[in-house]
């Protein structure tokens, strides 16, 4: 042990590391690691992203035109899977692992083995879970909230899925963990929490809730694969199980699941806003509790996504309290970006432009939110077209559109060069107008009756539906822009200074662009 | 509130929101209907008033935040040479804007908590149907009430070929069945669900009623329609590939009308148990076969019998369709527990025996063998 001891420190210092292919293999540099998690996530987001095409292609007018009915229920379970697990988390992580340590003066990541390992996870779980789609019986078809009985009749494509989830978990707790120890541990000199940039708070706060609800998905899905194969009866009400016991189960992780993919883009937009207001972030404490007490919320909550399921009385006004509770933390958010930008100096680059885009349309999500909350109106709305609307008005133009804005933000300090800023705000402009072209619309749908996770239609829904699909592939296409202003920024491009945006105060700009390889190697002197 | 006032009120309310939402009180059917079916019962009416309600608290928030960022954004810009002020934070306005949403959201709490209690009050109905969600089609067994012991299934009508673009499409194109819930207006309807095989959920938006039906539960919900009409609805989870094919249509009729409507369904029910007696040939069971398979079973097994495994298995060469009659009957009529296969003891006599036979005697299935419909009702026994 003491000559491998010896042999390490003797090594810790040297800049040189491995190159070609062992680089990224073997990598525990938590900036190469990033890259990974970033260029993983995107290519499960185009991936997903091909199947809400073929989805919203056979949606384009009534009737079956393109997919049967089974392979349509297995493109829209793969979708919600594929973007949940595969594109948005990960994209977050990869966001953590570039930016944690260089927003707190750290040289890297706590445990760089097991960054490695969590990463490495990904890529063999997002095998099995595309790999379903080619084994008899195809992929899951259950919806990607795989209730049973309905998972239990699938064939070994769910399977794969259960196991895939297992593995993303592990390589979310295993992140999570990396990320509470680094946050705790290595911070430079004088940063107190309450001084901490509010990334890395949001983040801080979403990994403690990953730690938390992961272990209970993976519960779930574990008991669902033994009600499946071994003849157990967790689920199955004939053997004396309970159906809805799934879902409570299900739901305490997926309503805290909603948040862990929110809250980190909460973070990107409050580095962003006050960047290009050239004024300080506007109740700075404020927004920590906000963000604590959404996420303390988001455990208590779960069963408004059961309002249809049968509860008793006192249980739905329960839940419905509890839900309505969430707008008041998220509505100070809200007002505190406003108060930031209110007699700011403000500059439009690109991640502002993503940034306000998100204040705009996640807002618009809230609203409808809060109108799912209200048990009422839920009866009518729940399992349409609405919770359609409403969930891509949070997650895409709220977690996706933080991570684009997040992209343009760092890119220079990553790549060492700006990118192209009439193509960025180009691409902005692109998915806003498709977006709300391809998703507006949904409400409507859903607000007359059309159910959620349905091939074919009644005719009373044919214009919408087209409009939507217009719309889908608008966005769709829009992406390819993205792609090509990142690889152009990778490539080359103006050089970028230090510190590129004017109003940026967080520690990262005081390194050079691109930034070097151990971020801080002495911890820097923070005068918060 | 008294009844007149209360038409004053739904008026001004009408007339807002069709001030909002232009083309509002067209049909149904409207392309470009913006908001909730007209309301047919009183629950369905507190949803519609409840949701327009809070769209007007939700457009005033939006002018409110959206304004004051828009016009940040246009005035308060580099551009203009707009000098940043340095405030970052101020405990009045943050406990203000604490306070204020809180106090909105009580005022949205209060009609929904009262709603919410009179949606979940089932007790004292006129009539009791109990509605059992089958992979891909309900069945309604009227148990207390008028028309007590009427029982039927009711199954998408769409023809196959509208749905495959080879016919053109009809007006009500996936939410028409061949045997409607019938019920009389004015009169308190509680529907208990359940379900066979996997969870669906019963939805009909005019009346306001939506619950999910889960094998193994009891659960309930109720409406009271306040017109006749016909109300049209669909199974709203996901409950395997047919999941889009499950409608649901209420029609709702006078009293008067629908005492007439019982006696018609007994006399049907009559005419079927005369048949139980009566011999068939093999050809006459095998046409009425092919109907009922056509009906019942075509979406799981498949028109060629070759079914989709692994959920539903072949009946083309199959061990049962192949072998002992007995254990063929059985499964038509009893399903198979933890699987796919429901129970078809709500077909007749007739109709089983001629789909037994049917499968028996097709795809290269070589039993051979007529199933009799008096065997079917000794089966029973």
């Amino acid at each position: 042990m003491a000559a491998v001891h010896e042999h390490d420190v003797a090594h810790a210092h040297d800049d040189h590391h491995p190159s070609g292919i062992s680089r990224w293999i073997c990598a525990t540099n938590h900036k190469d690691i990033g890259t990974m998690y970033l260029w993983f996530a995107f290519t499960m987001f185009l991936t997903g992203g091909v199947m809400a095409l073929t989805i919203r292609a056979e949606l384009f007018q009534p009737g079956i035109q393109i997919v049967n009915p089974e392979f349509f229920n297995q493109l829209t379970t793969m979708h919600g899977l594929i973007m949940v697990f595969g594109a948005i988390m990960p994209a977050f992580v990869g966001f953590a692992n570039w930016q944690v340590p260089m927003m707190i003066g750290a040289p890297d990541m706590a445990f760089a083995r097991m960054n490695n390992w969590s990463f490495w996870l990904l890529p063999p779980a997002a095998m099995l879970l595309v790999g379903s789609f080619f084994v008899p019986g195809g992929a899951p078809a259950g919806g990607w909230t795989i209730y049973p009985p309905l998972s239990v009749q699938m064939g070994m494509g769910m399977d794969m899925a259960i196991f895939a989830l297992h593995i993303m978990g592990a390589s979310s707790i295993m992140g999570s963990i990396n990320i509470i120890t680094t946050i705790l541990n290595m911070r430079a000199p004088g940063m107190t929490l309450m001084k901490m940039p509010l990334f890395v708070w949001t983040w801080l706060i979403t990994a403690y809730l990953l730690v938390l609800v992961m272990p209970v998905l993976a519960g779930a899905v574990t008991m669902l694969l033994t009600d499946r194969n071994f003849g157990t009866n967790f689920f199955n009400a004939a053997g004396g199980g309970d159906p809805v016991m799934f879902q409570h189960i299900f739901w305490f992780f997926g309503h805290p699941e909603v948040y862990i993919m929110i809250l980190p883009a909460f973070g990107i937009v409050s580095e962003i806003i006050p960047t290009f207001a050239r004024k300080p972030l506007f109740g700075y404490s404020s927004m920590v509790y906000a963000t604590a007490s959404i996420a303390i919320l988001s455990c208590i909550v779960w069963a408004h996504h059961m309002f249809t399921a049968g509860m008793p009385v006192t249980g739905q006004l329960f839940f419905m309290y509890a839900t309505m509770l969430i707008a008041v933390p998220t509505g100070v958010k809200v007002f505190n970006w406003t108060a930031t930008m209110w007699r700011g100096s403000m500059t439009f680059e690109t991640p502002m432009l993503f940034a306000i885009g998100f204040i705009f349309l996640f807002t618009l999500g809230g609203f409808s939110g809060v109108i799912c909350a209200i048990v009422p109106i839920d009866i009518q709305v729940q399992d349409t077209y609405y919770v359609i609307a409403h969930f891509h008005y949070v997650l895409v133009s709220g977690a996706l559109f933080s991570i684009f804005g997040g992209i343009y933000y760092w890119l220079p300090k990553w790549t060492g060069h700006m990118y192209d800023e009439s193509l960025g705000k180009l691409h902005f402009w692109l998915s806003f107008f498709f977006f709300n072209l391809a998703f507006f619309v949904q409400h409507f749908l859903g607000l007359a009756g059309m159910p959620r996770r349905i091939p074919d239609y009644a005719l009373q829904f044919a214009d919408f539906n087209m409009i939507s699909t217009i719309g889908a592939f608008g966005f769709g296409l829009s992406q390819l822009l993205f792609l090509y202003v990142v690889l152009k920024c990778i490539r080359g491009g103006a050089k970028a200074p230090a510190k590129p945006w004017e109003g940026a105060k967080t520690l990262e700009w005081t390194l050079p662009s691109p930034a070097p390889y151990h971020s801080f190697e002495t911890p820097p002197v923070f005068k918060g | 509130m008294s009844s007149k006032a209360s038409t004053v009120a739904w008026g001004v309310m009408w007339g807002l929101a069709a001030g909002l939402y232009a083309g509002l009180a067209l049909a149904a059917a409207d392309p470009y209907q913006l908001n909730f079916p007209e309301p047919k019962s009183v629950i369905a009416r507190d949803i519609y008033d409840q949701h327009t309600m809070l769209l007007w608290i939700c457009l005033v928030i939006f002018i409110g935040v959206f304004g004051t960022m828009f016009y940040s954004m246009l005035k308060h810009r580099k551009s203009q040479g707009y000098k940043a002020a340095n405030f970052h934070h101020s405990t009045t306005v943050e406990i203000i804007w604490t306070i204020i949403p809180f106090v909105i959201l009580m005022g949205m709490a209060y009609p929904a908590t009262k709603t919410i209690i009179a949606m979940k009050d089932t007790s004292n109905p006129d009539i009791t149907i109990k509605t059992t969600g089958y992979q891909w089609k309900w069945g309604y067994d009227y148990i207390t009430g008028e028309g007590e012991g009427i029982s039927f299934m009711s199954a998408l009508a769409t023809p196959r070929g509208q749905i495959d673009n080879s016919q053109p499409k009809g007006e009500n194109y996936l939410l028409e069945v061949d045997n409607r819930l019938v019920v009389p207006v004015g009169k308190k309807v509680r529907i208990l669900l359940t379900a066979n095989d996997v969870i669906h959920a019963w939805w009909v938006p005019a009346l306001g009623a939506k619950q999910d039906a889960i094998p193994g539960y009891v659960r309930d919900t109720w409406f009271t329609a306040d017109s006749p009409g016909t109300y049209r609805g669909q199974c709203a989870e996901l409950c395997g590939k047919e999941h889009g094919f499950m409608p649901i249509v209420v029609e709702a009729v006078e009293p008067a009308k629908y005492t007439q409507w019982v006696a018609e369904q007994k006399k049907k029910t009559a005419v079927a148990a005369v048949d139980t007696n009566k011999v068939f040939s093999a050809d006459e069971l095998k046409a009425e076969g092919e109907k009922v398979y056509t009906a019942n079973c075509v979406a799981c097994h498949q028109a060629n019998g070759k079914g989709t495994p692994p959920a539903f298995p072949p009946l083309e060469g199959s061990k049962i369709a192949n072998g002992p009659k007995a254990d063929h009957i059985n499964i038509v009529v009893n399903g198979k527990t933890g699987t796919a296969m429901a129970p078809f003891k709500h077909l007749s006599d007739v109709q089983i025996a001629a789909v037994v036979t049917y499968e028996r005697n097709s795809w290269g299935n070589k039993a051979g063998d007529v199933v009799q419909p008096s065997e079917i009702n000794e089966f029973r026994k």
